[in-house]
């Protein structure tokens, strides 16, 4: 049984040491991705204070101290968090039938070549289609309200979420097709089992464009369509020119601004969370 | 080096052909589309591979080898010529061990039984049996990229074996694996063939490797792929890599490869 043994010997050889994440290095590893952001932060302020301070503007432009205790005690009535709601839930309206239309759609281009014949450059024409352009159609066909800014949202988002989709499906290599067939996975089986977990990442990157085109779609549509309905975070960005409310404004740009950020944080950890369960992170890079 | 005669005189008869044929392939000839002309890759390839017996494919670049396991496999379908392999499953494995990176080894195995109609009660169990045929038991929660070279081949090893294959088809399984690892391996795939009575059906780059594991080396030619030669090869007892026996069959294979090799040099 040498050649046994020797196999066993051999496989914890090359195995290598294992590794161990202690809880003390997730500490660490935070504050290690956390401080440039911080920094960065801190620069920004402080550049806008020294433009604050030399009077530039001083008509109109207040310091980030004045905005921040704005920005606080605006916090504190219910209309921000109101706005904040109304918002929040039209985004996940919107973005979630966006996902299914989207979804479906890339599905049945991917898998029928007449149907991608006809519609592929149509749904990549699509992406470049500044949303606001969509707003005239949309009024017209459902009036001022909030079916208007998701049919929008649709139109931003959706043809992303396809082309993720079908960028995927293409890039499944060939070798796994190759091993699939042999194993008798056909059909449904081979997309259920092969083909649509093989194109996760690049349907996860198109789901992350897909928000940041409904997420702009709908703050278009908030601001710049005055809509009817319960105000949402853009009509709060709508000021009276002659009114200058120089802190109401920054305040709703910084909030947005968070949101967009959390969004795309948590995209990022599923996009890595994705790529360490296939071995497509360098741990070195992870440390 | 001592050549023993009656182990490098090309066969005349089919040593194989005399059980029950597992695959029988009867002028079989493949042409691709190339340009506006064709290109073809396999050449009135005749060859009977018994039930039980292990057939390594030798050749140089461009012989086709791949072509003829895809024939075999069914991913292809023949120009002319005929394939059979009586209603046998037949598992393929390649260079790579192409495992599905998004499932762990236990899982990737469970799969080809899934697809196979395997009801979920007794997977579980059969997956752990082909584990330990593989010596991998206790790897089933590890990811393929959490594995060793050798250990991803021997996962796909019982991937393939998993599809409840009579018939293995291997192309260059061992090619990517450093020696000591391919050598043990060597060991490991003769024991499982032994144990299960599996007909292999080997393509390999490798002289050494085609005569340590053959109980038949057959050598093609290059561009088209044609059975130039074909070398029984008694199997007297256990084999090693660098026993005398196999040295010498390698030399007379590496010596017929670049016969053939040259012929297109000049």
């Amino acid at each position: 049984m040498a050649a046994e043994q020797a196999l066993y010997g051999l496989d914890k050889l090359e195995l290598g040491p294992v590794h161990d994440r202690r809880r003390a290095r997730v500490a660490r590893r935070a504050w290690a991705a956390a401080w440039p952001r911080l920094l960065a932060i801190a620069l920004v302020i402080a550049i806008w204070e020294i433009v604050h301070l030399t009077g530039w503007k001083h008509f109109v432009l207040q310091g980030p101290s004045t905005v921040a205790s704005y920005l606080w005690n605006f916090a504190q009535t219910g209309q921000l968090w109101a706005a904040i709601g109304v918002t929040m839930r039209r985004a996940l309206t919107g973005y979630l039938v966006a996902l299914l239309v989207g979804s479906v759609i890339g599905l049945l281009v991917a898998r029928i070549p007449p149907l991608r014949a006809a519609l592929g450059s149509i749904i990549t024409g699509l992406q470049t289609m500044p949303s606001i352009a969509w707003y005239p159609l949309a009024i017209i066909l459902f009036t001022r309200g909030e079916v208007a800014i998701i049919f929008v949202m649709i139109m931003g988002a959706a043809p992303s979420i396809a082309n993720g989709l079908i960028t995927g499906v293409d890039y499944t290599p060939p070798l796994l097709l190759r091993a699939g067939r042999t194993m008798g996975l056909r059909g449904v089986s081979l997309y259920r089992y092969l083909i649509l977990p093989a194109s996760l990442p690049a349907y996860v990157a198109g789901l992350k464009q897909g928000w940041a085109f409904a997420w702009r779609s709908l703050m278009a549509g908030e601001l710049v369509v005055s809509i009817v309905g319960p105000p949402g975070l853009g009509v709060l960005l709508n000021t009276d020119e002659s009114l200058p409310d120089f802190a109401g404004v920054t305040s709703i740009i910084i909030v947005i601004l968070i949101i967009g950020v959390v969004v795309d944080m948590l995209f990022a950890k599923a996009d890595t969370a994705l790529r360490r369960r296939r071995g497509l992170l360098d741990p070195a890079a992870e440390s | 080096m001592s050549l023993r005669a009656s182990e490098l005189t090309p066969s005349a008869s089919q040593a194989g052909a005399s059980a029950s044929p597992a695959v029988r392939l009867t002028d079989v000839s493949k042409a691709y589309r190339a340009g506006r002309g064709e290109l073809l890759a396999v050449d009135r390839v005749s060859l009977t591979v018994g039930d039980g017996e292990f057939v390594c494919i030798i050749g140089a670049s461009g012989c086709g080898k791949s072509t003829l396991l895809n024939l075999v496999a069914g991913l292809d379908q023949p120009t002319s010529g005929e394939v059979d392999t009586a209603g046998r499953r037949v598992g393929l494995m390649f260079q790579e061990p192409a495992l599905f990176p998004w499932l762990d080894a236990g899982r990737n195995i469970e799969l080809a039984l899934r697809a196979r109609g395997v009801q979920r009660a007794v997977r579980r169990a059969q997956v752990d049996e082909l584990l330990e045929t593989v010596r991998l038991t206790g790897f089933a929660d590890k990811r393929p990229h959490e594995l060793s070279g050798g250990m991803r081949q021997r996962v796909a090893l019982a991937r393939a074996l998993a599809q409840d294959a009579d018939v293995l088809l291997m192309d260059e399984p061992f090619g990517a694996l450093d020696a000591m690892t391919r050598d043990l391996l060597h060991d490991e795939i003769e024991r499982i063939c032994a144990d299960r009575t599996l007909t292999v059906l080997f393509v390999t780059h490798n002289v050494r490797e085609a005569a340590r594991l053959g109980d038949r080396v057959m050598v093609l030619s290059s561009r088209p792929g044609r059975v130039i030669e074909e070398y029984a090869v008694p199997r007297l007892g256990p084999r090693r890599i660098d026993s005398p026996e196999v040295a010498g069959l390698a030399a007379t294979l590496t010596d017929r490869l670049r016969e053939e090799v040259g012929r297109h040099g000049s």
